[in-house]
């Protein structure tokens, strides 16, 4: 084995990789060779360190130097001062990890602070595609434990004990899905992953899998271990082809190295997984539509009951989880459900993962412990309002959410509460707004991304919201009339207690949210027939 | 994978492939001078026989890293020695195998291999 004194970690993340990391490496690589230093300085490529505003990112270790916005030219200088020299290229840095000319590691910067890694623990530490590096750090070691030591039973108590709740949106008690998935009665019972991830601005379920995979199938099998399957399916979109190369590299080694397959640790229990790549429509992230898609079946949501815990894929008793949600088992299986319990508020315990984007400093990935405020998320671990601009809303659960204004901002962040101000946890997604941004506009974008996606279906949601956007688009050209918001708003309330599922039913709300809180945009709209805001209409964010 | 035992087998092995990007807390840290006049009076074989030998032993907290010139460039090539709550023992004209000994002593140990410091130097 070789042993190497200084480690080079480039983000392989989608956002770096797309700002030319893949280049980045290549030149070290390349310059390491010819300075014969590759024996002593070891490249890895690694999932997303979580600030892509800064990206290209590379960390180098020992010293934990954090260098932003990389240049294919800075590398020779990094290699001559840093890795030669033993000295620091300060003017690389991240601007937060130099202060006053005192160097801070990556781990003392202000991004990192507040947060708290459980499910993105091995992001931006390990290699993806290497099985020893998550093994180093814990990995496998819970599905060998209750491979070992505990029973189905016990896995499923520990999971309920944690509290841990659904992190694809919905915030359903995990433990407790397990237990009925493991009750209801079938010969073959199968567990799925959902990975469609489809909310615009969101990419929390793309880095775990892009950053560490092995932390999903681990945990996908302890869930066959506990209900009593030996078939996964990881339903992931086409559009993620990194995360989905690293995960069938990740499914490959895993079997090689015998932790997926036949009599797993020796014991009786076998189970395996496949990869299921869908087309990336939104709706099929709802879990009938997406069993329907993986059938081979198009994919639309079905009436729920029965749910997919009796009835599910090829009607036999499956489990579906979110890619976080997974993400968090093994962590609880192994440190047990007081650990988890520990952090979080008491009915919303762990962590959460939020996509930080908009008008916001440090564009990225974080996660923060439930109970932080939405103030310090935006102002400490986002670092504020670019520009100097005042905040204005922001808004949480994508384009089935709402948005939440100033006076909110000092609400612990959990499932209940954000319900209660009005908005919803969502899956993740954290879109800031300034005094800049229309929020007529921004409830037409969102209104425009659900009609798109709306299977067709079920009419309220298929014609309501069509119609709905007719209305805005209205609106948002200077051709509004009074009357208007009252249609608006009767329409909306319509289609939310008349639609067959969940996109649907909550596609009126970033419409009946900002109705709520910035009504006189929409008046000002009609009033002045045009939009007061001196800016461009938002197609993408 | 047949055992828990295996498995631990494996993460043994593979944690000091990634030690190095883990924190130590307050292990032992190493500074190598590696400034110019450092290399070429051969600090690089002296750096790499305090990894091999703190690989050899197993001692994940010690942290081997370089600096730039230490300043007293005739006495190199030099490495700094930090242990936690004590004072830092500079130690001159080192080669590999003078660099073996202060790890098997002074690092695990805990003597100091006072006839190599630059206070005996000087
Ligand atoms: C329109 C719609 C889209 C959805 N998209 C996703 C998605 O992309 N990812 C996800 O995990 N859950 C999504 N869900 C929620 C799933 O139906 C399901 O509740 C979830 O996968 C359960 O996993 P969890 O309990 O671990 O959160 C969506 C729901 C609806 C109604």
């Amino acid at each position: 084995m070789n042993i190497y004194r200084s480690h080079v970690l480039i983000c392989g993340g989608t956002g770096c990789t797309s700002s030319k990391s893949d280049k980045l490496q290549e030149k070290f690589e390349k310059l390491l060779v010819e300075k014969e230093l590759d024996k002593e300085v070891k490249v890895v490529r690694t999932g997303c360190f979580g600030l892509c505003e800064a990206g290209p990112i590379i960390i180098v270790y020992p010293e934990g130097s954090f260098y932003s916005q990389v240049k294919i030219d800075d590398v020779e200088e990094i290699i001559e001062e840093h890795l030669l020299k033993g000295r620091i290229v300060k003017r690389l840095l991240f601007k937060d990890a130099i202060v006053e000319d005192i160097v801070k590691s990556v781990d003392e910067v202000d991004f990192y602070k507040k947060q708290k890694r459980i499910a993105l623990k091995n992001c931006g530490v390990i290699n993806p595609e290497d099985i020893d590096e998550y093994i180093a750090l814990d990995g496998y070691l819970a599905l060998g434990k209750a491979l070992t030591e505990m029973t189905p039973e016990e896995v499923i108590e520990t999971v309920k004990d944690s509290g841990l709740r659904g992190r694809g949106g919905g915030g359903f008690p995990t433990g407790l899905k397990w237990g009925f998935t493991a009750k209801a009665e079938g010969n073959q019972k199968y567990v799925l992953c959902n990975a469609d991830e489809g909310d615009p601005g969101a990419f929390m379920d793309r880095s775990i899998l892009e950053g560490d995979p092995h932390s999903v199938i681990e945990a996908m099998a302890l869930a066959g271990y506990a209900i009593g399957s030996n078939q996964g399916y990881v339903y992931i979109r086409a559009e993620y082809p990194i995360a989905v190369e690293r995960l069938q590299i990740a499914i490959n080694q895993a079997r090689e190295k015998g932790l997926l397959g036949k009599n797993i640790f020796g014991s009786d229990f076998d189970f395996d997984m496949e990869i299921r790549l869908g087309a990336g429509a939104f709706v099929c992230g709802e879990e009938t539509a997406l069993i329907a898609s993986i059938e081979g079946e198009r994919g639309m949501p079905r009436n729920k009951p029965p749910y997919p815990a009796n009835k599910g894929l090829w009607q036999k008793p499956t489990l579906i989880n979110n890619v976080e949600t997974y993400a968090n088992v093994a962590q609880i299986i192994l440190h047990g459900a007081d650990w988890f319990k520990e952090m979080g508020t008491e009915k919303s315990p762990g962590t959460k993962v939020f996509a930080l984007g908009g008008k916001i400093n440090n564009t990225g990935l974080i996660e923060i412990p439930m109970g932080t405020t939405l103030r310090e998320v935006i102002y400490e671990v986002g670092g504020g309002i670019p520009n100097g601009k005042k905040f204005k809303a922001v808004q949480t659960g994508g384009p089935s959410g709402g948005c939440i204004t100033s006076e909110s901002l000092d609400t612990p962040i959990d499932f209940d509460s954000l319900t209660s101000i009005g908005s919803m946890m969502g899956s993740g997604g954290m879109i800031v707004m300034d005094e800049d941004d229309c929020m007529v506009d921004i409830a037409r974008f969102f209104l425009d991304f659900t009609v798109e996606e709306s299977c067709g279906k079920c009419p309220p949601c298929r014609i309501g919201t069509k119609r709905m956007l007719e209305i805005l688009e209205k609106i948002t050209s200077g051709k509004g009339e009074p009357e208007d918001l009252d249609r608006l708003e009767r329409l909306a309330e319509n289609i939310k207690v008349s639609s067959l599922c969940g996109l649907g039913q909550t596609a009126p709300n970033p419409v009946l949210s900002t109705l709520k809180h910035f009504r006189h945009e929409y008046e000002a709209h009609v009033n002045e027939k045009r939009c007061p805001f001196p800016h461009l209409r938002i197609n993408s964010i | 994978m047949k055992s828990l035992e295996e498995l631990k087998k494996i993460r043994e092995e593979s944690l000091k492939k990634i030690n190095l990007r883990k924190d130590r807390g307050e292990g032992t840290r190493i500074v190598v001078g590696m400034a110019t006049c450092g290399i070429s009076a051969g600090a690089r074989p002296v750096l790499m026989s305090l990894l091999e030998e703190a690989d050899k032993r197993n001692l994940g907290d010690v942290q081997v890293t370089q600096t730039g010139c230490i300043g007293v460039c005739r006495l190199e090539p030099i490495f700094e020695v930090y242990k936690p709550g004590e004072e830092k023992v500079t130690y001159v004209n080192m080669t590999p195998e003078k660099a073996r000994k202060v790890m098997a002593e002074h690092i695990v140990n805990g003597n100091v291999v006072t006839e190599y410091t630059i206070g005996a130097a000087e």
